[in-house]
């Protein structure tokens, strides 16, 4: 299997590495360039802790093609916080206790920040139905839940 | 294992027909990577068609939409215009996994893949939703219940795939649904599904309805005696009930891990039924 | 350590809600967990499974393999050191397979390779030979006699004489006269209740990473609930000191019993040593699924009596549990849980451990409880709707309380279950009015929780910090609590403690983090170790102010002048006294060893309203609560998260989780997409009320409460759904077509 080359862009640097065919997004983010943010629960799409944007839009990084990467844009829990401090959403999982483990709080994130762009004002049930592919074994969602909705009316009031 | 983004349609197919192992079309990728994972199926050859001209694109023709086959179903469901006129259709492609494969995932992949439970399907079926199918030859519009042969088998031939899929015109007074059955609220595959698309007159009497199911046979079923069962009709009760047994009637699946015959029999009625009261609705009558 | 009640204590900090220490790793991605790590020259290992439910392993070719170029190591059950230890030989025998594959999944050889993708490849050229047996999942099947053999010459002498060569294991406990008791009934019910197994369901896979040297010393880095334990089974099996194995605990990304015992890092560790080359190892999901511990799957009979007025006069329960391929004590649990929370003057329960063709059991969250109790508590309801009688007052009644000999032997001392019942009845969710089709379930949990090895490590910093050392994984925000802990004992601010999980060379022994332990243990210790250090800085201040000892005493995070002898002196500060620790005798740290009893048993009870879809036979949870004794709530976030999250795997564990069999004996759906826990959607919120009352056994008074909460789902909603549909369900999970299949027969 020969190797290809990619040049792409993630949390706005540029990156170049070599990967194969078959490999992942995931598995190049994660053994590549040592972005280890993003889990692997699953390796099938179930699971959600892989999450990232691919320009732009949410996707399981396990289900993309590394190669795919080309020319595009990737976002990843790694890009979230700024130099002026953790994002919102990050800010409230901490102060709500999202997070138990906390293997699924990167995926969550990734996608939850996606919603809040999308949808500032989400109901509890469409904070569910948007997260509904993020797993999570610990908490039972409720303060996940509850954490996201804080984030947005912080960030609705900012 | 290579991997090949042509430009255009020709190289496309070029590249699908001259190889002489194991190709993929490679459209969300949402089945495409998982099978990999699997060790399912160990290409020789994927095609990633994304960058072939107008195939992310949706555009209005001839009164109904031709969906592009690398349309993502977050795409679809952020297009008003084609929601507005084939509001089932696009609920069905927005039932599939989660928000992160509505990310990638394809109706036309989801076609493709051929799996009885596939959830656009039954709903496209009931449309009367034509695929547009390109390859060495010139193209080709194929109806999308003649695509799926049975599980995981199409009827395209060596090097053709599809390059967008057609929802047509449709009169007034016409409305559709699709609902299917999982145990839990997302992220599980079909257990039984039906798709109801129907036109209403003035009176709000059914004068044509197309009714398909999913995940009750090797393939989609066009069911004409369901629709038969409630054409002519404002959908009452006794009309109902003719629906669900004629979908029943037309039942044949299989007992596996995800539901017993019993139950996919079954529920298939329940689900037809509940699907023709919203189509019926959508369509401006009162049931 | 006894409960300090004479101080009545006004706590500053405990029971306060600050954020974790390590927060804002865990939401930048900078936490590494087991796969996050890599070593230079790493090898990538893939192991081979068997396809079999059970098969001999007539031979393995693994030239091919070792032919490949890329390839550096391969390994088969033979170059795994066989323990004489019972317990360990079957973990060694579990990790890589010897003369027959147990299960589906089972693991027969290992590749450590220069690339995950020629590892994938050298498996596919292992050769092995299966001669393939007959095989035995279902519990019930594998006690018949008759029965496919999984594993000869296995019974313990407690096993009667008779039975099927599968039952290894036999267990009573009881008290008073049942026929007596039965007697004086007016209504008994009788019924029989199956439940599948279910997985922990961790999100993270089991991940490691192995380096050994020539001169055998070996380094592990793995996600485990103990390194520890690790240390002492994988020593066992490489035939290692235990000095020369140093594993450090990564972070772990949930484990819930599932990773309280070994898979891969052995495999790692052997590979690494023939290979002299780091080795790492990720399970992928299917192997997860496979191959790592399920609970039992169960088949339980009880027959309760009970009067007219509600009080049981007799209960029986006999239990059959399969913990998969290898010989299994969970049932002990059950049979000792499964009418824990009644006062009863006549109850027997008897279990039986039953091998099948599955993997090997691993503890989950209350092993073996929530089945047995979810038997009883169905049928205890079931006598409340033939008797009209309320299921909480009919609990209330009959509730076992201080003093109560419990069904299974201790008497209990303070316990809270009382309360709990109370707290339920009086909180509004049992009061709202239910719409037509909508039913309430009601069930009571129990967990025994326990004690056990601890460890710790308390260093007073110079500059007036405080560190923590403990040796157990912080599955769920246990760093916080126990920097609490200390920080309220020693009198100064939260965030001037930093608590680290120690590697194995670090620290003295600690147990896994199993058993709810945890915050009451390590806090425990933690405690104890500020009081030594405490003892310590009043010596420093004695010895400044030129005093005895004696005359100091700690108070407010300062040493006082104390007695009226002791003279007048300023307060001195921690960080008063640590600044100067280095002319006052040296650094100063407070330590604890202790293997730690009184944990307390934990009680509580759920209220769940549901509705279920007549047509489909589809349950919907419309709102759910859970109450439940902590003790003392440390960090009452956390105690409220293990509430929710237990509650929300019970409520999985109800409703669609299930290892489903295929005729061949494969596990039919090793995935996320089949094996069907809850998603964000499938949820209302989890309301979680918090009793506090202290246990004891602890100077906080701080309970377990990890364990309990998985317990009364299965019966709350399984009542629930028994109303809502008038027919007594009897077999877990309550899926779709199972539901629907009882709704048409009835
Ligand atoms: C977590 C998860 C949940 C899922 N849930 C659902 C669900 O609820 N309902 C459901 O129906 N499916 C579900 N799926 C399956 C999958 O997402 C759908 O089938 C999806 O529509 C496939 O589209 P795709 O574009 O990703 O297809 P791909 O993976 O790209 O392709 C699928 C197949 O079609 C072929 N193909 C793709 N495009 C074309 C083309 N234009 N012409 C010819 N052949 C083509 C490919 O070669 C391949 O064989 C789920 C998958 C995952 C991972
Ligand atoms: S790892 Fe990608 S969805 Fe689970
Ligand atoms: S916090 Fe552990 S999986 Fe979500």
């Amino acid at each position: 299997m020969s190797s290809i080359s990619v040049s792409t862009t993630v949390n706005g640097d540029p990156v170049d590495f070599v990967c194969t065919p078959d490999e992942s997004l995931l598995d190049a983010l994660r053994n590549r360039m040592g972005l280890t943010g993003a889990k692997e629960g699953c390796g099938t799409g179930d699971c959600g802790a892989c999450s990232v944007l691919l320009n732009g839009r949410l996707v399981c990084s396990c289900l993309v093609l590394a190669a795919e990467a080309e020319g595009a844009e990737i976002a990843t829990v790694e890009g979230m916080a700024g130099p002026e401090g953790l994002h919102p959403l990050q800010r409230a999982f901490i102060d709500h206790a999202a997070l138990q483990c906390g293997v699924c709080t990167p995926g969550i994130l990734v996608a939850a920040k996606a919603l809040l762009e999308k949808n500032p004002d989400p109901s509890d049930e469409e904070v569910r139905y948007w997260l509904a592919g993020n797993l999570c074994r610990c908490t039972g969602y409720d303060k996940i839940v509850r954490a996201v909705q804080a984030a947005a009316a912080e960030m609705r009031s900012a | 294992m290579r991997y090949e983004k042509p430009q255009t349609v020709a190289d496309a197919a070029r590249l699908l027909t001259a190889e002489k192992g194991i190709t993929r079309v490679l459209g969300g990728g949402t089945d495409v990577l998982v099978q990999l994972k699997a060790g399912m199926v160990e290409p020789d050859l994927i095609v990633d068609i994304k960058a072939l001209p107008g195939i992310r694109a949706i555009v209005a023709e001839a009164g109904g939409f031709r969906i592009g086959a690398a349309v993502s179903n977050a795409q679809l469901g952020e297009d008003a215009a084609v929601r507005a006129l084939w509001p089932g259709v696009v609920e069905a492609a927005g039932l599939i996994g989660s928000t992160q494969v509505q990310g990638r995932a394809t109706m036309a992949g989801n076609l493709c893949n051929a799996s009885p439970a596939g959830d656009a399907v039954p709903a496209l079926v009931a449309a009367g939703a034509v695929a547009r199918v390109a390859g060495p030859g010139v193209a080709r519009d194929v109806p999308v219940e003649a695509i799926p042969a049975g599980p995981g088998k199409t009827t395209l031939k060596r090097g053709e795939f599809i390059t967008s899929i057609f929802l047509p015109a449709r009169p007034a007074k016409s409305g559709d649904a699709y609902l299917r059955f999982i145990p839990r609220t997302e992220m599980d595959i079909a257990v039984a599904s039906a798709a109801v698309s129907l036109t209403l007159n003035d009176q709000g009497v059914i004068t044509a309805a197309r009714v398909a199911l999913g995940a009750v046979a090797p393939t989609v079923r066009l069911v004409d005696d369901a629709a038969t069962a409630i054409i002519g009709t404002k959908l009452h009760d006794d009309a109902q009930a003719a629906l669900a047994a004629a979908c029943s009637a037309a039942c044949a699946p299989i007992d596996d891990k995800r539901g017993t015959i019993e139950f996919r029999t079954e529920v298939a009625g329940v689900l037809a039924k509940r699907a023709a009261r919203i189509a019926y609705t959508r369509a401006g009558g009162q049931a | 350590m006894a409960f300090d009640s004479h101080e009545k204590r006004q706590f500053k900090q405990v029971g306060t809600r600050p954020p974790r220490p390590d927060g804002v790793d865990k939401v930048t991605g900078r936490a590494q967990y087991g796969a996050d790590v890599t070593a230079p020259g790493m090898l990538t290992a893939r192991i081979l499974r068997s396809p079999h439910a059970h098969a001999r392993i007539v031979s393995i070719d693994t030239s091919e393999a070792e032919a490949m170029a890329g390839v550096k190591g391969v390994v088969t059950g033979r170059d795994f050191a066989l323990p004489e230890d019972a317990g360990l030989a079957d973990i060694a025998v579990n990790v890589m397979a010897r003369d027959k594959a147990l299960y589906d999944g089972h693991a027969v050889a290992a590749v450590a390779a220069v690339s995950p993708a020629i590892a994938k490849a050298a498996l596919k050229a292992i050769k092995v030979q299966y001669e393939v047996l007959p095989h035995v999942t279902d519990v019930d099947a594998a006690m018949q006699p008759g029965a496919p053999v999984v594993l000869e010459g296995r019974a313990l002498e407690s096993v009667p004489a008779g039975m099927s060569v599968n039952v290894t294991h036999a267990s009573e406990f009881g008290h008073g006269d049942l026929a007596a008791g039965f007697a004086k009934a007016d209504r008994i019910v009788e019924r029989s209740f199956k439940t599948a197994a279910t997985h922990q369901g961790y999100i993270e896979p089991h991940a490691c990473l192995a380096s050994v040297t020539v001169d055998g010393k070996a380094d592990l880095w793995c996600c485990t609930q103990g390194q520890f334990m690790v240390r002492t089974v994988c020593a066992a099996l490489m035939g290692m000191e235990a000095s020369q194995l140093r594993v450090t605990a990564s972070e772990i990304g949930g484990g819930f019993g599932g990773k309280t015992t070994v898979f891969i890092e052995p495999v790692a560790l052997v590979l690494a040593r023939k290979t002299g080359r780091p080795v790492k190892i990720t399970m992928t999901r299917d192997e997860v699924f496979r191959a790592t511990g399920p609970t039992v799957s169960t088949s339980i009979d009880v027959k309760i009596g009970m009067t007219k007025d509600g009080r049981i006069t007799a209960g029986e329960a006999r239990l059959r549990y399969s913990g998969g391929a290898f010989p299994c004590g969970t049932v002990d649990m059950g049979a000792m849980a499964a009418f824990a929370a009644y006062d009863l003057e006549a109850v027997r329960t008897q279990g039986w451990n039953v091998l099948t063709n599955r993997p090997k059991e691993a503890a989950y969250r209350a092993p073996g409880a929530p089945q047995a109790i979810y038997a009883v508590e169905s049928v205890v309801d079931e006598l409340c709707q033939i008797l009209k009688l309320d299921p909480l007052d009919v609990r209330i009644r009959n509730a076992a309380k201080k003093g109560t000999k419990s069904s299974y032997g201790p008497v209990f001392d303070d316990i809270g279950l009382l309360a709990t019942l109370e707290a339920a009845k009086a909180h509004p969710h049992y009061k709202a009015p239910l719409k037509p089709g909508q039913a309430r379930g009601v069930s009571c949990g129990f967990w025994f929780n326990f004690g056990g090895n601890t460890c710790v490590s308390l260093n007073v910093n110079t500059d007036g910090t405080v560190g923590v050392t403990e040796g157990n994984p912080d599955i769920g925000g246990s760093r916080a609590s126990i920097s609490l802990m200390a920080a309220e004992e020693l009198g100064i601010p939260y965030d001037k403690v930093r608590t680290i999980v120690a590697d194995t060379a670090s620290l003295g022994y600690n147990d896994v983090t199993d058993g709810s332990r945890v915050t009451f243990s390590v806090g425990l210790a933690t405690i104890a170790a500020a009081r030594d250090a405490k003892v310590k800085m009043c010596a420093r201040a004695a010895k400044i102010w030129g005093i005895d000892d004696e005359a100091v005493e700690w108070k407010d995070g300062a040493a006082w002048p104390a007695g009226p002898n002791a003279g007048q002196f300023p307060p001195m500060s921690l960080a008063e006294i640590a600044a100067v620790s280095f002319q006052t005798g040296g650094p100063i740290a407070g330590h604890h060893e202790v293997n730690a009893d009184g944990a307390g048993v934990s009680f509580g009870v759920h209220l769940c309203d549901l509705e279920v879809d007549p047509e489909t036979g589809k349950t919907t949870i419309l709102r759910y609560s859970v109450f439940q004794d902590a003790g003392k709530a440390v960090h009452p976030d956390y105690v409220e998260g293990q509430m929710q999250g237990g509650a929300v795997q019970g409520i999985g564990w109800a409703l669609n989780e299930e290892y489903i069999y295929g005729r061949d004996g494969r596990l039919q759906n090793p995935g996320f997409l089949d094996y069907r826990v809850p998603v964000a959607s499938d949820l209302p919120m989890i309301e979680a009320v918090i009793l506090e009352i202290p246990n004891p056994g602890h100077p906080y008074g701080v309970r377990g409460v990890g364990e309990t909460p998985i317990v009364p789902p299965l019966a709350a909603i399984s009542n629930g759904v028994s109303r809502a549909v008038g027919v007594r369900m009897q077999e877990l999970p309550l899926s779709p077509p199972r539901v629907l299949k009882a709704i048409k027969a009835a």
